[in-house]
Order: structure tokens, then C-alpha cells, then sequence
């Protein structure tokens, strides 16, 4: 094979890791579209939001300190203490929880029926909430997240592609990580939906909130639980971008990745996230390699919306996505 | 006791349609008109011209023209940013290319180069719905502000990627550049204000304007009765996308000097002049000029209280102005999701009533 192949397959593979990294944002929307029809703009901001809460955690950090250092002139920082960072987790998905909890009891109850649009716009007054709450809470600098994951080049990948084809694939080992548990959250997400007690309440109330309601279905518990759900979601998309990349706000920016996702994938279907993130992925890494030195390079930036723009013209629902019925 | 009608008789078609029928409100028009025109130039300075005016002005033109697509028309757009880097690059391709011509035609004609692209983009609304197309529109933000970085052209190739507002004056008197005085700013974006607002009071309350509400509340039936979707959502964009054009213009000429695409016309700005509308009122012309005096005002009031008055550092201050965002948006759906506009409309109800019960 010649090398700008073998390149080529290289940054498609690369493109298919990064996919499985906007495919576990985009699973959050989903989960949170499906079960209340809420577009969660939020939904970046909440894996931000989490990754920030874990490194806190994890570091000991006063929450607030900044907060209270200005109020009352005193200067505390840290905890004499750190966190095993399995602890620190759980404790993270705790404070999801509350927070799906908080989002239930103060917003979500108040907007019932309204039409879509200003949940929407109440998601993304949410987001900027957070946004100014995170920062205010453990501090706006770039933060590192260490969990213990594995990170750089894969030996074994490398070797085994270098014997086979002469040419080295460099892939990294936190992406095949990554992969892995996404595979692993979106198996377990779909046995939760499919056998137990509540994750059938919640594909009912998917289906028709009102029937739902009619056979005693509490639809307060069931938000909670799926943004519950769409928390802990959040929580490992954060500390898998945090991992590459640092907590930093342009996480939530890269989350915004995750709606081109959905637009191709559709919205209500979590096979559509997953295959929906992989195509951004490849596709947004090949056209940058392939085309992208010719008109200037930096394509990844809208690359995402413009395929998902002129794909939706043909099928505005998305790939897999329910047929949008319309009744005047 | 003095805001109803009781006693001002309409003896024409005309004075019953005309625009404020009680006399108090029609009063109070003419008098603000007066005061920004007549007395406010007299006295401004510099730091109220940079940091509450001109931002005001140029800001209120753009939530019109959002107001107009989102509130009216009912199509959420989330490229207002990218719409206004394009008719700051035209003005300033425009200044550059023709130094002879009257800015204020560059500005329009920038406007009007906003609204041929603000239809190309708004196109697919015709097939794509609701959050689909606020999704969308996202493309146009992050495309548009690619290619204004990317292309060189259109920043003349100058070596920092920024482009420059040369000097031009309008009647002998220079608006833009930094030679500009206070006052000549802030009468330049005062009279486009007027004009943009005035235009689209008229176009809303119009054919046009129908035509609009109708495809917003129900799209299908407004086919139905005989709304042409086409052209309804077309105009929608054009007129929009003019407005913001115009804004964009005014924001790099008038009151930048000196703008960089992705730093000036973020995706922030798309939010932020998105909010205006949602904490003015969507569907209304006095809530675009609410909602945008509130987005400018509020910083400035917290920065004041907060940094100056308490003694915080600037960027807390600053995380605490997101939240304050936030939390109010959402306060705002919740309470009033009409906005300040509904508010005012209700005292205005109340008026009509006091002191008498009945």
C-alpha cells in the first residue's frame, strides 16, 4: 500500500476514536431529548461542569475559595487533603445527581408545556448559569485531570502496523480507552433501558407522556433519573476530554461538536449518536486531510455543521431519527 | 388618569391605525425623540458614548433584525454573529474600495450584501424545522468566521489579520476613525436606530408582517390560507439579516475602529444578542430596545457595583455576570416568558385603569 494511503487510514481511524468522543456527548442530548423532548443545550457545559467537580474533588480544592477569600479577605485554597480518585468519582456523579435534582425541582417543574423552543432557551440560560457557576465554584484556570487512564502512543499497535505495512499507526491509548467505555456505558445503558423496572418507566414515558402518566408513572422521578442519567454521561465524556485535553472551558465548545452529531444521527436515537459521532469524526479528519491544505486548513471548525446542514436538506430527521409527522 | 383614550377621538382611518393611538404614548415618542436628537449630544462624553450608547444603539438595531426573524417569523437563528461579521467586512471592503462615496450608502449597501447572504443561508429553513435549524444556523456562524479569518481578501491582506476603519465623514463632520468625536458617534448610530426601528414597526405591522406571525405560529396552515412560505421566510431572512448586516457595519466602523472576526463576531455574540430578545420579548419591537439596554446596562451596573463598589476581582466579577445571565433567563421563562415587554404592556393595562378600580 502506498504511504498516503496508509496515512490516510491512519487519520481515519484517529477521526473514528475522536467520533467515539462527540458519540458519548451526543448520547446525553439524546437520552434527555428522548425522555422529556428537552433539547439539553447544557449538556456541554454539564460534562465541563462534572470534569471540574472531579479534579476539585480529587484535589482537595475549598469550593467557592475565590468566592470567600474576596468576601472576606481571607486566602484558603486546598484542603489538607487528596482523594482517591475512584471515591472522587463517585462523589462527582453525587453532585450530578443533586444537580439533576436542583434542575427538576427549580426549572423543569415551572416549564412544563411550554413550547419547545423556550426549553430550549432555558437550557442554554442553564448553560451560561453553570458556566459563570463552575468557574465561580473551583476557579477558571486550566486544570489537569488525572484518573489513572492511560495515555500516548499504543507499542503494541505501532509494532504490529509497522511488521504488517511498514508504516507505524499512531494511535493513542487513552482514545482506544475511550472506545472501550463508551461501549461499555452504551451496553449498559441499553440492558438499564431494556430489563430493569425503571428503564422501562422511562422508554414509556419516552413514548407518551401522558400514558405513561395514566398508568402511574411518576414523571418527576423519571426526569430526575434521566438527567441523572445524562449527568453521569457527562461525567465520563468530562474526564475523557479532560484527560486529553485539559479542563478548560473550551470543552463546552466542543461539545457544541455534539449537535451536528444529533442533527445527522437524529435526534431520538441513541444507535444514531453513536454511528452520527463516528461520521463527524472520520469525516471531519479526512476532509481536513484531504482538502483542508488546499483552502487554508483549520476546516474542523464548521466542517461538522455544513455536512450535517446540506445532509439534513435530503433527510431532515436525520439518519435515524423518527419521521417528523406534522397535523394542522 | 391620563393614559387611555377616553376623550381623543379618531375621526379617520388613519388615526385609528396610526402607530401609538393614545395620545400619552404618542406624546412620550416624540419627546424621547427629542431628547436623543436635541439635548443628549450636548452633554454626552466619551465614556457614556463607548460604554453605553453606541453599544445600545448598535446592539438594539441588532436584536430588531433577530426579533424579526426568531420573534416574528419564528425560525431561531444562532448565526446573528457571523451575520454581523459579514456586513462589517463588506463596510469595510466598501470604505476601502470606494473613499468617495457617503459611508452612510456603505452602511446600507453593507446591509444589503448581509441580507443576499442571510437568504443563501436561510434557505434550508424551508425544509429544516425548529431546533434542526437552530443547529443549522450554527453552520453559518462558524463558516463565516472561518472564511473572514482564512481568506485574505477580505482582511486586504494586512499582516495582523485585522481589518481598520479608515476616516469618513459624513457632512464634513468625521464618524468613523479615531479622530471621531462623542457626539458624532453617537448621533450616526442614533439615526440608523431610528430608521431601522421605524422601518420595522412599519413591516411588522404590516402584510408583512402577518405573513410572518402566521408561518411562526403554524407554518403549514398559514400555507394553507395563503401565506407563500417561500417568500414569507425569504423575507424574513433578507430584512433580518439587513438589519444585522447594518448593525454589524455601525459595530466595526463606528464604535470598534478595529475589529479580528472570531474575537469580535463569536459565537457569543450570536447569544448574547440572543438573549436581548429573550429577556426583551420575543414578537416586539419595544423588548428588542429593552432587552438590548438591559444586556448593556447590566454589566456595566455590576462591574460598577461589584469591581468598584465591593472590591472583587474583575474576572470573578465577571463569572458572576454569567450566572446572573443564566439565572435570569431561565427566571425569565419562567415568570414572563414574553419578557419586559409584557411587563411593560401590563403596567401599561394597570395605567389604563388608575386610580379608578373600574
Amino acid at each position: 500500500m502506498s504511504e498516503q494511503l496508509l496515512f490516510a487510514a491512519e487519520v481515519t481511524l484517529n477521526g473514528l476514536m475522536a467520533g467515539v468522543l462527540y458519540a458519548l456527548v451526543a448520547l446525553g442530548f439524546v437520552l434527555i431529548f428522548k425522555a422529556s423532548g428537552i433539547f439539553n443545550y447544557a449538556q456541554g457545559v454539564m460534562a465541563l461542569f462534572a470534569a471540574l467537580t472531579l479534579v476539585g474533588i480529587q484535589q482537595g480544592q475549598v469550593p467557592f475559595s475565590h468566592l470567600i477569600n474576596a468576601i472576606f479577605g481571607t486566602n484558603i485554597h486546598h484542603f489538607p487533603w487528596q482523594v482517591p480518585s475512584i471515591i472522587a468519582i463517585i462523589l462527582a456523579a453525587g453532585v450530578m445527581v443533586g444537580f439533576a435534582w436542583l434542575v427538576e425541582r427549580y426549572i423543569l417543574k415551572h416549564l412544563v408545556g411550554q413550547p419547545d423552543i423556550i426549553l430550549f432557551m432555558a437550557t442554554i440560560g442553564l448553560a451560561y448559569f453553570m458556566e459563570g457557576f463552575g468557574d465561580i465554584m473551583w476557579g477558571s484556570e486550566i486544570k489537569t485531570l488525572d484518573v489513572g487512564l492511560p495515555s500516548g502512543l499504543n507499542e503494541t499497535i505501532d509494532t504490529v502496523t509497522y511488521n504488517w505495512f511498514g508504516y507505524g499507526f499512531f494511535i493513542d491509548n487513552l482514545d482506544i480507552v475511550a472506545a472501550v467505555i463508551a461501549a461499555l456505558l452504551v451496553a449498559a445503558l441499553t440492558i438499564f433501558s431494556q430489563y430493569s423496572k425503571q428503564g422501562r418507566a422511562l422508554r414509556a414515558v419516552a413514548d407518551d407522556h401522558s400514558a405513561a402518566l395514566s398508568v402511574g408513572i411518576s414523571l418527576r422521578f423519571i426526569w430526575v433519573l434521566v438527567w441523572s442519567i445524562a449527568g453521569f454521561v457527562a461525567l465520563v465524556a468530562g474526564i475523557m476530554w479532560g484527560a486529553k485535553s485539559g479542563v478548560q472551558f473550551s470543552l463546552s465548545l466542543i461539545a457544541l461538536k455534539a449537535l451536528p452529531v444529533l442533527m445527522l444521527g437524529g435526534f431520538t436515537s441513541i444507535p444514531g449518536a453513536i454511528i452520527g459521532g463516528l461520521i463527524i469524526g472520520v469525516g471531519e479528519q479526512l476532509f481536513e486531510f484531504a482538502i483542508g491544505p488546499l483552502i487554508g486548513g483549520a476546516t474542523q471548525n464548521w466542517f461538522a455543521y455544513v455536512l450535517a446542514l446540506v445532509f439534513l436538506i435530503f433527510r431532515p430527521q436525520g439518519l435515524f431519527g423518527e419521521k417528523i409527522i406534522e397535523r394542522v | 388618569m391620563f393614559y387611555r383614550e377616553a376623550g381623543d377621538f379618531k375621526t379617520s382611518y388613519r388615526d385609528d391605525n396610526q402607530t401609538f393611538p393614545i395620545r400619552l404614548d404618542r406624546a412620550g415618542y416624540w419627546v424621547a425623540i427629542a431628547v436623543a436628537f436635541g439635548i443628549v449630544p450636548f452633554f454626552v462624553n466619551d465614556y457614556w458614548v463607548n460604554a453605553i450608547f453606541a453599544p445600545f444603539f448598535i446592539y438594539a438595531i441588532a436584536a430588531l433584525g433577530l426579533n424579526i426573524l426568531t420573534g416574528y417569523a419564528g425560525q431561531v437563528s444562532l448565526g446573528t454573529g457571523g451575520f454581523m461579521a459579514v456586513g462589517a467586512y463588506a463596510v469595510y471592503k466598501l470604505m476601502v474600495a470606494f473613499p468617495e462615496i457617503n459611508i452612510i450608502f456603505h452602511v446600507l449597501m453593507a446591509g444589503g450584501i448581509t441580507a443576499v447572504v442571510g437568504v443563501l443561508f436561510g434557505l434550508p429553513s424551508l425544509r429544516i424545522k425548529g431546533f434542526y435549524l437552530a443547529v443549522a444556523t450554527l453552520a453559518s456562524q462558524f463558516f463565516l468566521i472561518w472564511l473572514f479569518n482564512k481568506v485574505p481578501w477580505f482582511y486586504n491582506y494586512s499582516a495582523s489579520g485585522q481589518i481598520n476603519a479608515p476616516e469618513r465623514s459624513v457632512f464634513g463632520i468625521i464618524v468613523t476613525g479615531p479622530n471621531t468625536e462623542a457626539w458624532a458617534k453617537y448621533l450616526i448610530c442614533l439615526v440608523f436606530l431610528v430608521g431601522v426601528a421605524w422601518m420595522a414597526r412599519n413591516l411588522t405591522r404590516g402584510m408583512t408582517g402577518r405573513k410572518w406571525m402566521g408561518i411562526r405560529d403554524m407554518d403549514i396552515a398559514a400555507e394553507i390560507i395563503g401565506v407563500n412560505p417561500l417568500m414569507a421566510k425569504m423575507t424574513a431572512f433578507a430584512v433580518s439579516s439587513f438589519f444585522v448586516g447594518v448593525a454589524g457595519a455601525l459595530f466595526f466602523a463606528v464604535y470598534l475602529g478595529a475589529a479580528e472576526a472570531g474575537e469580535s463576531f463569536g459565537i457569543s455574540k450570536s447569544f448574547l444578542i440572543l438573549f436581548m430578545i429573550i429577556i426583551g420579548g420575543l414578537g416586539s419591537i419595544f423588548g428588542s430596545f429593552a432587552g438590548a439596554a438591559f444586556m448593556v446596562l447590566m454589566p456595566v451596573f455590576l462591574k460598577n457595583v461589584l469591581v468598584g463598589g465591593m472590591g472583587w476581582p474583575t474576572d470573578l466579577a465577571a463569572h458572576f455576570e454569567f450566572m446572573i445571565v443564566g439565572g435570569l433567563i431561565v427566571f425569565f421563562l419562567i415568570v414572563e416568558p414574553h419578557g419586559l415587554a409584557q411587563l411593560w404592556r401590563l403596567t401599561k393595562e394597570k395605567l389604563r385603569l388608575w386610580p379608578f378600580p373600574h
